[in-house]
């Protein structure tokens, strides 16, 4: 029996440098509870430490809080990424001490980055920038995702900056990616038919919240069994009528037969 | 050298940051790659680029850059003007591009 899911992938914390400082793990679940959402994607810049608290306020609200980062490669290109377990958000975020270039964050400049418990008090500071870059390259960076079985989407490919379109030009063939994300900006249904060289790609719509009121202001609807890592990755490759329906929720770019 | 000195030799204009003209200069670094420039360029260098976002000025600032040229008569936003008042990094401007700037800068610095 499939049902009808309502998903946010990309939402920023109190740790990203530009995530607003009332988007406490406390708050973004209220909030995405208010917009009713059932999923909703933790996307820090470059750091996944604040991504379990989320989570289990999430689980105490019945939101399905999909552990991620949002990963600047090499090229200067945004990447999404989820993983299924917090074991292997824990090697990824291994990874991403390795590979993160090492400047130190000055909270004046670039914002503050926080990790808050419960309370909202603060727990820890990360010290590094987490707008720098990895360097690692696009490539490099979705093949490990998937060696810890996690799923890597670039974000905002319509964007004019930090985009792969931005930083290539053009799309790099056969690059392995689960979906591709257009910003809340665009209508992806006219994206893609702009871009057929990546009509072989799903794509999904999110939010990229940093402020509470912009979480789910663009949302997916997930048609699948049960709202769960594993069923969203069949979605992903419609899997026995598993489906993703982008764009809802986006007034400017009501999206019309395109299945939803 | 210092900032105004490049301006006349180099005949650069002035957008915004006035108050760095006095900033000292000891190299330069060349990149597009904001990320680049924050992990690479080193303090007293000034910065070729194409980019204007006012996101240079931050990265400027955090690593002491003593100013910023705009490459191919590419003019700066509003928002990025008001940053390099504040902060105090000279935004200059030029009508050649990256190689020929980054030339005669190469050859003034080293002549």
């Amino acid at each position: 029996m499939m049902k009808e899911y309502r998903a946010d992938l990309h939402i920023h914390s109190v740790l990203s440098p530009c995530g607003d400082t009332d988007m406490s793990p406390a708050r973004i679940v209220d909030e995405a509870r208010k917009k009713e959402l059932d999923i909703i994607g933790i996307t820090d810049h470059n750091s996944t430490r604040q991504v379990k608290l989320v989570y289990e306020i999430g689980l105490e609200n019945d939101i399905l809080v999909i552990p991620g980062a949002e990963v600047t490669s090499r090229e200067e290109i945004h990447n999404l990424v989820f993983f299924e377990n917090f074991n292997d958000l824990q090697s990824f975020q291994s990874y991403l001490d390795l590979h993160l270039r090492k400047v130190k964050n000055n909270p004046r400049l670039l914002g503050y980055q926080l990790v808050v418990d419960r309370e909202e008090m603060v727990e820890y500071e990360e010290e590094w920038s987490l707008a720098a870059a990895l360097d690692v390259s696009i490539e490099e960076l979705a093949g490990k995702v998937h060696s810890l079985n996690g799923l890597f989407i670039p974000a905002h490919i319509d964007r004019f900056v930090t985009s792969i379109y931005s930083q290539l030009g053009v799309f790099p063939t056969g690059l392995e990616a689960d979906a591709l994300e257009v910003s809340w900006r665009s209508n992806p249904v006219e994206f893609a038919q702009r871009h057929p060289e990546i009509n072989d790609y799903p794509l999904v719509t999110n939010s990229d919240a940093h402020f509470p009121d912009d979480i789910g202001r663009v949302y997916n609807v997930i048609r699948m069994k049960e709202k769960s890592f594993c069923e969203i990755r069949m979605a992903l490759k419609g899997i026995d009528g598993r489906q993703v329906i982008q764009g809802k929720g986006s007034r400017d770019h009501a999206i019309t037969g395109s299945g939803g | 050298m210092k900032i105004s000195d490049l301006i006349s030799a180099l005949n650069l204009s002035v957008f915004s940051g006035e108050g760095g003209l006095n900033n000292e200069v000891n190299g330069g670094y060349v990149s597009d790659l904001l990320s680049d420039v924050m992990g690479n360029a080193g303090e007293g260098q000034v910065w070729i680029t194409l980019q204007s976002h006012k996101n240079i000025l931050a990265i400027a600032s955090l690593k002491d850059l003593p100013g910023i040229i705009l490459v191919k008569g590419i003019k700066p936003d509003r928002d990025t003007m008001d940053k390099s008042n504040e902060e105090g990094v000279p935004i200059l401007g030029t009508g050649d591009d990256t190689f020929t700037i980054a030339g005669k800068l190469y050859n003034l610095l080293h002549s």
